[in-house]
């Protein structure tokens, strides 16, 4: 039976008809399945979540215990039943690579497959499994980064950016804008794989999730609260992480002499670090570039391709010319400037 | 060409201006001639020839990627260089080593037309992204890193410690890539000897007077010399026993446009006027000087047509000597002589007006204003030097008012640089019949709160898109000002205008009541 049919754009997100839920729901529903925990997919006040053991632990850290009415934790690659016994929609949770606990979702209902990706990556990344390709009919995917301008280096390679300015300018606190979830933890383990054992020094927005990742079994190294030094001077020279919105608000000035840095795919893009005062651009990015959106879809081989959002216009064209079926599917309010 | 790029790199990023010549001093201090001089001429915006055009480099993305692509891709990073930067194929296996920057230099500068655009090619394709970025920045010389020619120039000063006003006195007569230059500044060299050269010397410029200023030389009037503004354009005189040259406010040379000036030039010195159409002693509007700016080479017809002069109204080398600290009456006598001495119809004395009280200094502006070759008055302190710049005080220029009509957006772009994820550059146009027509441009005017809410409408009424360029509704209405309403028969309008901006968005206007094309041409003169 056609996709279409079956799962359709409402304002609240994807809704999957026979099974009565939504999908990454942007509003409070009664059912909803969640690919992962970042805020613009994962709100809280549903009546009933299913997601991963590592998304449900998360959304309770930000949102609280009581974050939605019941939850149900799914494994990755366990089939679960959803719908009427007679005529049901089995669903299946895979590795989306793009954080931890995130997960494509496959729905089949009446024979036909379709694969909501949520948003994912391909590059390496040790906060969680590997992106894993799920044959499908239809294969939906995101479009953050869809033209040929981005192209991500690898996270090793800002990094060690971000190292030799430090070894530049060692009166400098260097501040980095990263994403709480997912991209903070990444960015930390990325500098101990390249041999930064020093303390890294932390905004209190990013406490919580690192102590959930450590709890994850996910070692961090040393991490200090930038509340807890007293001589903030002591921070010239060293990494502080910081959300976004905090690169030049009140509390940055408080640290001595800022060089401020951002981890994020949108840095490529000259004018975009330049809006946002930085002077470490570091492409940083949890999302595929160009190519490796390209590359997925080829592997996937899906019969059609749908787009929820981003630079929708230049994926279905480049996906035309290679003669794919594909719709854009316009969906607002999955995408923000700061966690990509 | 690696420390090149990295040092763009960092000053495009550096905000702090001492940071920046921090960098670029570090740069000097670990870099050889000549790359270092080219690097300064980079920056300093001297380098005197294109290394290729940007429609090459255009053409040349457009042979290995999809024009649909590149054109959202353009429309998305907002500048040339930044997308071909990104987009061009990266070298698959280890790239060969990269040139110095001289290297680079030495090369365009001899290769044949023909093949410009394959060594660019061969040169992108050993490059990483940022690489290229400098690359093409450089060869189209649109490099804008946030560093004045100014503050080059005091890093200079700092490097070989020496006054800033020295390097300022010298730099027009030295050519990338400044081997005498750094030779002095490295204390093996005595100080370059240009008391001779033909060259442009940094010209003295005025603030708009403000309404305190003016009740000031109300006051006064007699400490001041009062003259028309004349609407042509600012040129320098050199001419000396080494050569002759007419030079533009910016120091470049334009002689070859204006032969029939360059002709009658003959006794030594440096002077200061406006270049203007000048026929029997009768000055013409800019609208007729327009046609010889077109121009880089004038036809017979057109020296015939419309002969140039020079209104002049200073000078700053009476034969060999240097005369700009004299007081500014004192450097009329001065002029005064030169042109007796150098007596062709070209040149004429900007005339001193009478004034000597507040009344006559009005009538006098009410009558630049209906005269239309001049766009308002000159107010000069007799007392000023002539200082390099726009010194506090000295000079002030008093335009007539700018003419207004309401027009209404059509098109948008987006801007470049800092702005280019902004909608700010607008196309406008007023009704004829039922029918709008494109009447200008503008992208200046508004404050950066009215640019994002102009930038919101535009992507909320765009109907339709070629390459960057957005249609919008046809809805709002702009204020737009301008200086001037000239005929034109390069627009379709028929009209061209002269500095549009923006001076007011009429959200509260329909556009229906927006101007007619006919109430645009009658403001023409
Ligand atoms: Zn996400
Ligand atoms: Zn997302």
């Amino acid at each position: 039976m056609d996709a279409s049919q079956w799962l359709h754009k409402q304002p609240q997100g994807l809704y999957c008809e026979p099974a009565d839920c939504y999908i990454d729901p942007l509003h409070p529903v009664e059912h909803a399945l969640i690919t992962h925990a970042h805020a613009d997919h994962a709100i809280g006040g549903h009546q009933s979540v299913t997601a991963t053991a590592s998304t449900l632990a998360i959304m309770q850290t930000r949102y609280g215990e009581d974050m939605a009415g019941s939850t149900q934790a799914v494994n990755y690659r366990e089939q679960i039943t959803l719908g009427s016994p007679n005529d049901p929609v089995t669903c299946v949770f895979y590795p989306a690579g793009h954080i931890l606990g995130s997960a494509q979702i496959l729905l089949c209902y009446r024979g036909t497959r379709v694969v909501i990706s949520g948003d994912y990556k391909r590059q390496s990344d040790p906060t969680c499994l590997p992106f894993k390709p799920v044959p499908c009919d239809v294969f939906i995917t995101e479009a953050t980064f869809a033209l040929p301008v981005f192209k991500h280096p690898s996270i090793e390679q800002e990094m060690a950016k971000l190292l030799d300015s430090l070894a530049v300018f060692p009166e400098r606190c260097h501040l980095v804008g990263v994403y709480a979830l997912g991209k903070c933890q990444r960015v930390i383990l990325a500098l101990r794989a390249i041999g930064y054992t020093s303390p890294i020094y932390l905004h209190g927005a990013q406490r919580k999730l690192c102590d959930l990742y450590e709890r994850q079994g996910i070692e961090l190294g040393e991490l200090i609260d930038v509340a807890e030094v007293s001589d903030k001077q002591s921070l010239a020279g060293n990494i502080v992480l910081a959300p976004p919105s905090a690169l030049s608000d009140r509390w940055s000035r408080t640290l001595p002499n800022v060089r401020r840095a951002m981890a994020s795919g949108w840095m490529q893009i000259r004018a975009r670090a330049k809006q946002r005062q930085v002077e470490l651009p570091l492409v940083v990015s949890d999302h595929c570039d160009w190519q490796a959106l390209l590359d997925t879809i080829e592997e996937v081989n899906p019969n059609e391709v749908w787009i929820t959002h981003g630079r929708e216009d230049a994926l279905l064209h480049a996906l035309t010319q290679q003669g794919r079926t594909a719709q854009a599917l316009s969906m607002v309010g999955y995408e923000s400037d700061t966690q990509d | 060409m690696q420390a090149f790029s990295e040092l763009l790199e960092n000053l495009y990023y550096t905000t702090a201006s001492n940071e920046k010549q921090r960098l670029l001093l570090a740069y000097l201090k670990n870099t050889p001639d000549p790359d270092r001089g080219w690097a300064i001429a980079a920056l300093a915006g001297t380098l005197r020839f294109e290394f290729f055009k940007r429609h090459t480099v255009k053409q040349l993305m457009l042979s290995r990627v999809d024009p649909d692509l590149f054109a959202m891709s353009y429309d998305y990073v907002g500048e040339v260089s930044e997308t071909v930067a990104h987009l061009w194929p990266d070298a698959t296996e280890q790239p060969a080593t990269l040139p110095t920057l001289n290297e680079l230099v030495t090369a365009f500068q001899q290769v044949s037309k023909q093949k410009v655009s394959a060594l660019l090619a061969d040169y992108l394709s050993i490059m990483t992204p940022p690489q290229r970025w400098a690359l093409l920045k450089l060869g189209t010389r649109g490099l804008r890193v946030g560093m004045s020619a100014r503050s080059v120039k005091k890093v200079l000063a700092t490097y070989g410690q020496v006054p800033v006003e020295e390097i300022e006195q010298l730099w027009h007569a030295l050519a990338p890539p400044y081997a005498e230059l750094f030779a002095w500044l490295d204390g093996k060299q005595p100080k370059p000897d240009i008391s001779n050269a033909v060259t442009f010397h940094p010209v003295m410029l005025s603030h708009p007077v403000q309404d305190d200023d003016l009740e000031a030389i109300k006051a006064q009037p007699d400490e001041w010399q009062i003259e028309h503004k004349y609407d042509g354009i600012r040129v320098q005189l050199v001419c000396n026993a080494n050569g002759k040259a007419i030079y533009s406010r910016t120091g470049d040379d334009i002689s070859h446009a204006f032969p029939d000036v360059l002709e009658q030039l003959h006794f030594h010195g440096v002077v200061d006027g406006e270049l203007l159409i000048m026929k029997d002693g009768n000055i013409d509007s800019f609208n007729a000087l327009q046609q010889r700016l077109n121009r880089k080479k004038p036809t017979k017809a057109l020296l015939a047509s419309h002969p140039a002069g020079v209104m002049l109204y200073d000078i700053l080398k009476y034969q060999q000597s240097d005369v700009t600290r004299h007081s500014l009456d004192v450097r009329r006598e001065y002029l005064e002589k030169w042109v007796a001495n150098n007596q062709q119809p070209a040149f004429q004395l900007s005339p001193m007006l009478a004034i000597h009280d507040a009344e006559q200094l009005e009538a006098a502006y009410r009558q630049a204003a209906d005269d239309p070759s001049v766009e308002g008055l000159m107010l000069k302190r007799l007392a000023s030097p002539y200082t390099a710049g726009r010194p506090v005080g000295q000079w002030f220029k008093w335009k007539r008012e700018a003419l207004l009509a309401d027009a209404v957006i059509m098109y948008a772009q987006r801007g470049h640089g800092k702005r280019s994820s902004f909608y700010s550059d607008y196309t406008f146009g007023v009704w004829e019949g039922d029918k709008l027509l494109p009447i200008g441009k503008a992208y200046s005017g508004f404050t950066d709160d009215e640019l994002k809410k102009l930038d919101n409408w535009i992507r909320r009424h765009a109907t339709g898109r070629f390459g960057p360029v957005r249609e919008v509704e046809k809805a709002l209405v702009l204020e737009v000002a301008f200086d001037a309403v000239h005929p034109s028969t390069r627009h379709k309008s028929g009209v061209a205008l002269r500095f549009p901006r923006v001076h007011r968005i009429r959200w509260d206007k329909p556009a229906s009541e927006a101007d007619t094309l006919d109430a645009v041409k009658r403001l023409i003169r």
